[in-house]
């Protein structure tokens, strides 16, 4: 489950994970932009990892670490709006 | 997830959000700055610089079973979303032996696919069943 992240003054951030997605390299990034097909039901949901916060503490997450159990993944515009 | 910090949304959450839910938010609220996992899942807004309103149902096997993708200005049905996942649950509980046709919900009538049902949904299911 997830770990505890260290809080300093970087912004640290997450991705996916695997295959060449995992460097953060300009170039591989518009590699894998132009590669990208739509997620479709039935097939795998993409793994990645993402800091996050959860009940006072600040946390790195991996959706991978949540087999076994059912998942809801929500995207939204912007923290201070509604779901 | 959004692309916000994480120290954003420890604030929401401190400062808005426990407002409105007991002790805050239960669940990780995730940071994806820079939208690399929303470009993946099809839901990043690069000229925005924002993710859409996308919601997937991902099973204990790590596939997706359903995704609804809302632009900002519209919020979502939560009650719809938990009614699609019980819907999956009890499929995958069944090992798809029962199947959840339109508008159903826990206690509603489920089919059994197989060929005693070609042509018979009629007598199993009735259209009112797809309201609510």
């Amino acid at each position: 489950m997830p770990e505890e992240a260290a809080a300093g003054c970087a912004r640290p951030t997450g991705g996916p994970v695997g295959e060449e997605s995992d460097k953060t390299s300009t170039s591989k990034q518009t590699t894998q932009k132009e590669e990208q097909s739509m997620i479709k039901v039935g097939k795998k949901a993409p793994d990645f990892t993402a800091p996050g916060y959860q009940k006072g503490e600040f946390i790195n997450t991996k959706l991978s670490d949540y087999l076994g159990k059912w998942v809801l993944l929500c995207f939204y515009p912007g923290d201070f709006t509604f779901v | 997830m959004s692309i916000d910090s994480m120290f954003t949304h420890k604030m929401w959450d401190d400062d808005e959000l426990s407002k409105m839910v007991g002790g805050g938010v239960p669940f990780p609220m995730l940071s994806d700055a820079g939208g690399k996992v929303g470009t993946v899942y099809g839901v990043y807004d690069e000229d925005n610089g924002v993710e859409a309103r996308g919601r997937f149902i991902i099973d204990p096997d790590g596939i997706v079973q359903g995704y609804e993708v809302l632009t900002p200005p519209v919020g979502r049905n939560v009650n719809e979303t938990f009614r699609q996942l019980q819907a999956f649950q009890l499929v995958r509980e069944t090992k798809g032996a029962e199947a959840t046709p339109s508008g159903w919900r826990p206690g509603k009538t489920t089919l059994k696919p197989g060929i005693d049902l070609v042509g018979n949904v009629w007598k199993k299911w009735k259209v009112e069943e797809a309201f609510d």
